[in-house]
């Protein structure tokens, strides 16, 4: 298989607290796959990690065959990993289109303003071209976080909790206009994601962290099922009370 | 050896001086995220007052040694009224808004408390010999010294000593650290964020006071004298670390030294080298020497 | 091409009144003018987010490099001073701004600060360069040409127009583009610019080269103006002036710092005469109502009344 993304043997630890022990993974080109666990469990720490912002005590990141590890998230944005977060980095004081154009623009597409008008089609953003970021509702905040992330240069799309503080019945819609979108655009996408039925609806292969490390890794009906999975990820399954 | 004495006796007392000016800046930013700048104009009417109070109190053919007492008092009238003033009157309005705005803010008060200055006690030099004069000297070294210089070191140690005792000894102190460590979480916790906004504000404000009444006797007090003093300030605390009690006087004793050194051996440099200091701490040290460097989370 | 247009009706008006007015007014124009061009700079870097408050350091050494020139090497040709000045600042920036760039904030501010008052501790104790005193500086040509003495400063005014038009053009293309979004950009959030793949170091950098050498400029048309340099200019009152320049015009028009400096000259001078001791009062009044209700600056009542008209 062809991988997209390698880390080899990630260590971090915050003092006392080990964040990463020792995770090795390979992502393949064009899957998407969705990194769960508790909170704390280390998954943020590995997008991190990858993506620059944390140096890892030890070990290798490998993207398009080259150890990125020590690179800034700059330059590793600009060999073609994107991510957003999981509280959406916007530019507050700007408007939703000019917001897409800045991120067109850094990306280099060779028509800025057009690719910021496909931007705006492909995410459903168009009534909100003209609003002021920091004043959109939290679900639209959201995808225009993914939307700047998935600018023209991308290769690997980094999810943070994409459906976080979203209401529930928004979340498979903003994940099927995002999901969408990076199928439209050919990249490989990982996501973090709390909401088990988001995950086994859109994720190819599931990765479970437990305490920095990774305690099962495979197609969404193993890793869900597993033991392990069930204790220490998604807790005692509850009874749905009767609606 | 006795070259070196004097001046390291000069530089503890500058730097004692320095200390009172910018434990009040630093405390008015650590509790509240100001950076004042009418700390100098504080600092201005503080000299002022203490002109006219210890003035009085010699031309009234009072004993003179009670001219020491109105040095102190002036500050604290000073800090008293204009403190709570500026806070209750203007500085309450601004809160969240962001720091640099509120550097304009209070920019601006020094300006209007320049001209109040000027207003009130007119543009003529006043000056306030005796109580500095009245202790007399000491020998050190072979040299002169003024006994006064001894009393604003006293005076130093004696105001740090009681500010940390205030913050890590008392009970109010102790909430005003957890206001400075968490703002939000202790409005949440039902402590009175507002009441210690006041209270920090006019200490502060009584700290420029007496850094300025306590050096009324020692310069003529003209217009202006403020103006310098902020600066300084503020090279003081961005040394130690904004917000840093014990950088504040790390700080003041540093550049008080490095001021006479070079007072002493290179006269020409001598408000270059304080700068200078600053420049390089901070190269070195990008929020100061005590500041702690926080990480973002994302 | 609005903005060419706007610019080339200030030209023409300027012209005018560098050819017609009294002295006193093309003196008043000229300080304006120098102050618009400081401000133009500092309106740069605050829609990076940053406020410098020790742009005096630009200044005074735009300042000292015109008089160094008439006074060292007796060049007295007006457009090598300005030209001159402007590189001084730029280079000053170049060499400073590396280290500055990676400051935010009030540290930007102060830092920014210190240095200038560096800068002011080395000119007061410098007896060679007049020490608190300063010294005179002559120019009497421009480009080589001499004119008639009372007429210098009137063509002095006409060059110092002519600067501060096109560098407001060139700020203006500048931010109305991509480079001006991304200065926005980086006030807004620096860690989305960083995960977009652009440097928000560079873009600060950038913008303080050109602050700075917007600010040498200055310097010398002041300087040019008064024929006088002291250190002054580079004391942190001076800087503190300039920044109150850029709220009272605010950051929303490349005309707004000239039209503030404008008003600002026009104020001091009738202050200075009938009022000189609650000038900083009344100054220090304005600050604070535009900082509550006009925050983005007086430029903005324009704007509105513009639109409902």
């Amino acid at each position: 298989m062809n991988a997209v993304l390698t880390a080899e043997g990630l260590k971090k630890s915050f003092g006392a607290v080990t964040a990463a022990a020792n995770i090795s993974l390979a992502f393949d080109a064009d899957t998407v796959v969705s990194l769960i666990g508790a909170n704390g469990a280390g998954k943020t720490t590995f997008l991190n990690m990858v993506t620059g912002y944390l140096k890892p005590d030890s070990g290798r990141v490998v993207f398009d065959r080259r150890n990125i590890v020590g690179l800034s998230p700059r330059q590793i944005t600009k060999l073609g990993v994107s991510r957003s977060f999981q509280v959406p980095q916007l530019f507050q004081t700007l408007n939703v289109r000019d917001n897409l154009l800045i991120a067109e623009s850094i990306a280099g597409a060779n028509d800025p303003q057009a690719a910021t008008d496909a931007a705006l089609a492909r995410f459903a953003l168009k009534p909100y071209a003209h609003q002021q970021a920091g004043l959109l509702p939290e679900g639209i905040r959201k995808l225009l976080d993914v939307a700047m992330a998935l600018s023209s240069r991308s290769k690997l799309l980094l999810l943070d909790e994409p459906t976080s503080g979203v209401s529930a019945d928004e979340k498979f819609a903003i994940m099927d206009v995002v999901m969408g979108a990076a199928r439209e655009a050919g990249v490989t996408v990982i996501f973090v994601e709390h909401d088990m039925d988001i995950v086994g609806r859109f994720a190819g292969r599931v990765v479970a962290f437990y305490d920095g490390g990774i305690i099962a890794d495979g197609t969404p009906d193993t890793v869900l099922r597993a033991d392990s999975v069930r204790r220490y990820v998604i807790g005692d399954e509850v009874p749905h009370a009767a609606a | 050896m006795s070259n070196i004495l004097p001046v390291v006796f000069d530089g503890i007392a500058y730097g004692s001086w320095l200390f009172l000016m910018s434990a009040g800046l630093t405390l008015i930013y650590g509790v509240m995220r100001i950076l004042n700048v009418a700390h100098g104009s504080l600092y201005a009417l503080g000299a002022y007052a203490a002109c006219s109070f210890a003035g009085a109190w010699l031309n009234g053919g009072l004993p003179a040694a009670g001219s020491f007492g109105m040095l102190l008092l002036a500050a604290i009238v000073v800090g008293g009224l204009v403190g709570p003033l500026l806070e209750r009157g203007l500085l309450q309005w601004m809160y969240g808004k962001d720091e640099v705005v509120l550097v304009l803010v209070t920019y601006a008060v020094f300006l209007i408390m320049e001209d109040v200055i000027k207003l009130v006690w007119g543009v003529d030099s006043l000056l306030l010999p005796e109580p500095y004069a009245l202790p007399g000297n000491f020998s050190l070294g072979g040299l002169a010294y003024p006994v006064y210089n001894l009393l604003l070191i006293g005076m130093a140690l004696v105001t740090g000593l009681a500010l940390v005792w205030a913050l890590y000894r008392t009970r109010q102190g102790k909430l005003l650290l957890a206001v400075i460590h968490d703002r939000e979480m202790s409005m949440a916790m039902g402590i009175n964020v507002s009441r210690f906004y006041l209270a920090t504000f006019t200490v502060g404000a009584t700290l420029a006071a007496l850094g300025g009444a306590l050096t009324a006797p020692t310069v003529a007090v003209t217009p202006g004298i403020g103006v310098e003093v902020i600066v300084l300030a503020f090279a003081v605390v961005v040394i130690g670390g904004l917000g840093s009690l014990g950088g504040a006087a790390l700080g003041a004793l540093l550049v008080g030294l490095v001021r006479s050194a070079t007072v002493r051996y290179w006269p020409e440099a001598e408000l270059f080298s304080i700068y200078a200091v600053m420049a390089i701490v901070l190269i070195a040290r990008p929020k100061g020497l005590f500041a702690v460097q926080e990480a973002r989370k994302i | 091409m609005k903005a060419l247009a706007a610019a080339a009706v200030a030209f023409a008006l300027l012209i005018a009144l560098a050819l017609l007015a009294p002295q006193w007014l093309v003196f008043m124009a000229m300080l304006a003018l120098a102050k618009g061009v400081v401000v133009l700079g500092l309106v740069v870097l605050m829609r990076t987010g940053l406020v410098s408050f020790g742009q005096g350091l630009y200044f005074g050494i735009g300042a000292y490099a015109a008089a160094l020139l008439s006074h060292q090497w007796h060049i007295a040709d007006a457009a090598v001073m300005l030209l001159a000045a402007a590189a001084a600042g730029g280079l000053l920036a170049a060499l400073l701004g590396l280290l500055l760039a990676r400051y935010r904030d009030i540290f930007f501010a102060m830092l920014s600060l210190a240095l200038s008052m560096i800068l002011y501790g080395l000119l007061v104790k410098s007896a060679a360069l007049g020490s608190t005193d300063g010294f005179n500086l002559h120019a009497r040509t421009f480009f080589g040409i001499a004119f008639a003495s009372g007429m210098e400063r009137r063509v002095f005014l006409i060059a110092g127009s002519a600067c501060a038009v096109v560098a407001a053009l060139m700020v203006h293309r500048l931010l109305d583009g991509h480079w001006g979004r991304l200065a926005s950009a980086v006030r807004d959030n620096e860690l989305r610019v960083s995960y977009l793949g652009a440097s928000p170091y560079r873009v600060v950098y950038f913008n303080y080269l050109i602050a700075g050498t917007l600010a040498g400029l200055g310097g010398a048309l002041a300087a040019l103006a008064v024929g006088h340099v002291d250190p002054e200019t580079t004391y942190w009152t001076t800087s503190g002036e300039f920044v109150f320049i850029a709220i009272l015009g605010g950051t929303q028009s490349i005309m707004a710092p000239f039209v503030a400096a404008a008003i600002f000259e026009t104020l001091r001078t009738i202050a200075s005469q009938y009022a000189p001791n609650v000038w900083q009062m009344s100054l220090g009044l304005a600050m604070l109502a535009i900082i509550m209700f006009q925050p983005a600056g007086l430029w903005s009542l324009a704007e509105r009344w513009r639109r409902s008209a």
